[in-house]
């Protein structure tokens, strides 16, 4: 499902060349569970980027589901970014004016869907994340539980083939962190490919497969 | 994205940033109310005149003395000519015009009246009958000249409203003579209380028969002279045959300028439109400011909202549809400010028009409109700037801050 070939990215800070990937090839199969550890600085994040097409590589070829999507246009790569790829962040970024339910159907909402469609979905993700009772409520009225569900029910409401998760227990005590994966474990046991960045190995290790970035390189 | 999501998702953010929302509504609305009022002063300036020339009656030809040319080169103190005056007999000659209903003679003299050891400085006017008839003067006591032959100069007057206030006080005026210049007239009329008329304050003048002006103050031209035409479409007719008229009585030479009420009219017409329009242009710079505003404001959201247009970008959004968001908010940001503009310049020129009851302020509708679309075209001009900075930012960073 993902492929990526020698896969470089370089910045340049002021007048040094920072190179956060150097020549990272991966495979990830449709709902394999793939966590990636290692020290910040060591190219995590771009990784995850460039996966959720963020980020372009400077070299390499990244295909997804057989396409190459290396340098898709920008309007081409937020369609691929809406209907194939859920993202789940630490700081869950939900928009704070906007109660529950209006947070999970913004990605249908930009897709187009009419909002009579959009309604029971919405609200059947909801109960099924058991956040229902919520669903009027704004971000700052909701436990960072809560909001981490509402932002893996907004990452899941287009039915994407992959969930892109970084450090999503981050920001969350440790039973509610420990519900929060068992959410997203459960997701991946229905098929939707899971892909963890953590630092935490306690957390990465539950993960079927286990990358370890080192200094922009797959150890 | 469909456009009713659109508009209530920029609906969502102008209530959640309310004082922000309401800061630039306020902003735009000073704007669009500027321009309303300024421009309902301008164009109530110009009915004002309007209504004033309308009382002159509407196929009035004026005729006055002298025609700008130019003569000669730069030795124009040798080769100038001095104009030939309008006289008398040149008004008697113009009622020989077809379709000519009025001749009016017309001559104002700074003069003194005398009753009784009083007097009182006021213009005295040499005319005829028919000014009446021109000028819509009614009378409050007496009667107005009698008709006569022009070149008689009966001893008679009419006297202004406040000339009878002054000299008489409470006592009857009519019958009264009074003094002007060497001679004496008999009061046989007080005209109606009026006001001013084309700068002329009528309750001070104190009209007699022309040839008596003449006599009294020693003249031989008139100040100008009047013509009413019959009918409107013989307006052009009668000014070309009465210019032929006195070409002929003044050795073929065209010395005179002849002005029909319709030109004079749409001068002043083009005088206080223009003024609108420069007022208007006036007011439209704070337009112009409330748009700057909103491009500052819009810059800042982009910059507080930077997680939430990286996250946008994570869950699909378009830099198209980002760019959207963000002119969707500025216009309906600009559009709210117009129309509490539009509220407020309303009541900005009713307010004008209470404070003076004879200024017609009424903004004219092409400033209305004008005043609406500009401020929208400014509001979203200005969002280009902060739109495209929104739609080019980078996610991942945008992202990575909390």
């Amino acid at each position: 499902m993902i492929r990526l070939t020698d896969v470089q990215r370089a910045f340049r800070v002021g007048d040094d060349d920072v190179h956060a990937l150097r020549g990272v090839s991966l495979d990830i199969a449709n709902g394999e569970y793939v966590s990636v550890m290692g020290p910040s600085g060591s190219g995590k994040s771009t990784l995850l980027n460039i996966i959720g097409l963020l980020d372009r590589p400077t070299s390499g070829v990244y295909e997804l589901d057989g396409e190459d999507v290396t340098s898709l246009t920008e309007k081409r790569a937020a369609r691929v970014r809406r209907e194939k790829i859920g993202f789940v962040f630490q700081f869950f970024h939900l928009v704070p004016r906007l109660t529950a339910t209006e947070n999970v159907e913004l990605p249908l909402m930009l897709a187009g869907v009419p909002s009579d469609e959009r309604a029971p979905v919405v609200s059947g993700l909801l109960r099924e994340f058991g956040i229902a009772h919520r669903a009027r409520h704004r971000p700052d009225q909701l436990s960072g539980g809560e909001r981490q569900r509402v932002a893996i029910a907004r990452a899941m409401v287009m039915k994407p083939g992959a969930i892109l998760a970084d450090e999503p227990t981050g920001n969350l005590d440790q039973s509610t962190g420990k519900d929060v994966m068992q959410l997203l474990e459960a997701l991946n046991a229905r098929g939707v490919a899971l892909i963890l960045v953590t630092h935490d190995p306690l957390l990465g290790a539950r993960a079927s497969r286990q990358i370890r970035m080192v200094d922009g390189q797959i150890a | 994205m469909k456009a009713i999501d659109v508009v209530r998702f920029a609906w969502r953010s102008l209530t959640a940033y309310r004082s922000r929302t309401l800061l630039i509504v306020l902003a735009m609305s000073i704007g669009v109310g500027a321009v309303v009022v300024l421009t309902s002063l301008g164009e109530g300036a110009r009915r004002y005149v309007r209504n004033q020339f309308s009382q002159l009656g509407t196929n009035i030809i004026i005729v006055f003395p002298g025609h700008s040319e130019t003569y000669g080169g730069s030795g124009g103190m040798i080769s100038g000519r001095t104009p030939r005056d309008l006289t008398l007999d040149d008004a008697l000659a113009l009622r020989r015009v077809r379709g000519v209903k009025h001749v009016v003679p017309l001559n104002i003299v700074a003069g003194e009246v005398w009753w009784n050891g009083r007097h009182r400085d006021v213009p005295v006017e040499g005319s005829s009958d028919e000014l009446a008839l021109l000028w819509r003067l009614k009378m409050a006591q007496g009667q107005f000249l009698p008709p006569m032959d022009a070149r008689r100069a009966a001893s008679v007057c009419v006297i202004g409203w406040r000339v009878r206030d002054e000299l008489f006080g409470t006592q009857s005026a009519i019958g009264e003579l009074v003094r002007i210049g060497d001679r004496r007239f008999r009061v046989i009329g007080v005209l109606q209380q009026q006001g001013e008329f084309l700068g002329l304050d009528i309750d001070e003048l104190t009209i007699i028969p022309i040839a008596s002006a003449q006599a009294v103050f020693n003249l031989h031209s008139l100040l100008r002279i009047a013509l009413e035409a019959d009918r409107r479409e013989d307006v052009d007719a009668v000014k070309r045959d009465a210019a032929r008229v006195l070409r002929e009585r003044h050795e073929g030479e065209e010395d005179v300028t002849i002005l029909t009420e319709d030109a004079v009219t749409s001068a002043f017409d083009r005088i206080f439109t223009a003024l609108t329009l420069a007022l208007g242009g006036i007011a439209s710079v704070s337009l112009g400011v409330a748009g700057i505003l909103i491009m500052n404001v819009m810059l800042i959201a982009v910059t507080q909202r930077t997680s939430e247009i990286g996250l946008l970008k994570a869950i699909g959004a378009t830099p198209q549809q980002i760019r959207a968001a963000f002119f969707v908010e500025a216009a309906m940001l600009s559009g709210a400010g117009g129309i509490a503009g539009l509220v407020i310049g309303q009541l900005g020129s009713w307010g004008v028009r209470q404070a003076y009851p004879s200024l017609p302020a009424f903004a004219p509708m092409w400033a209305v409109i004008a005043a609406f679309v500009i401020a929208i075209v400014t509001g979203v001009a200005f969002c280009v700037l902060p739109a495209r900075r929104a739609s080019q930012l980078d996610a991942a960073l945008a992202l990575a801050r909390r």
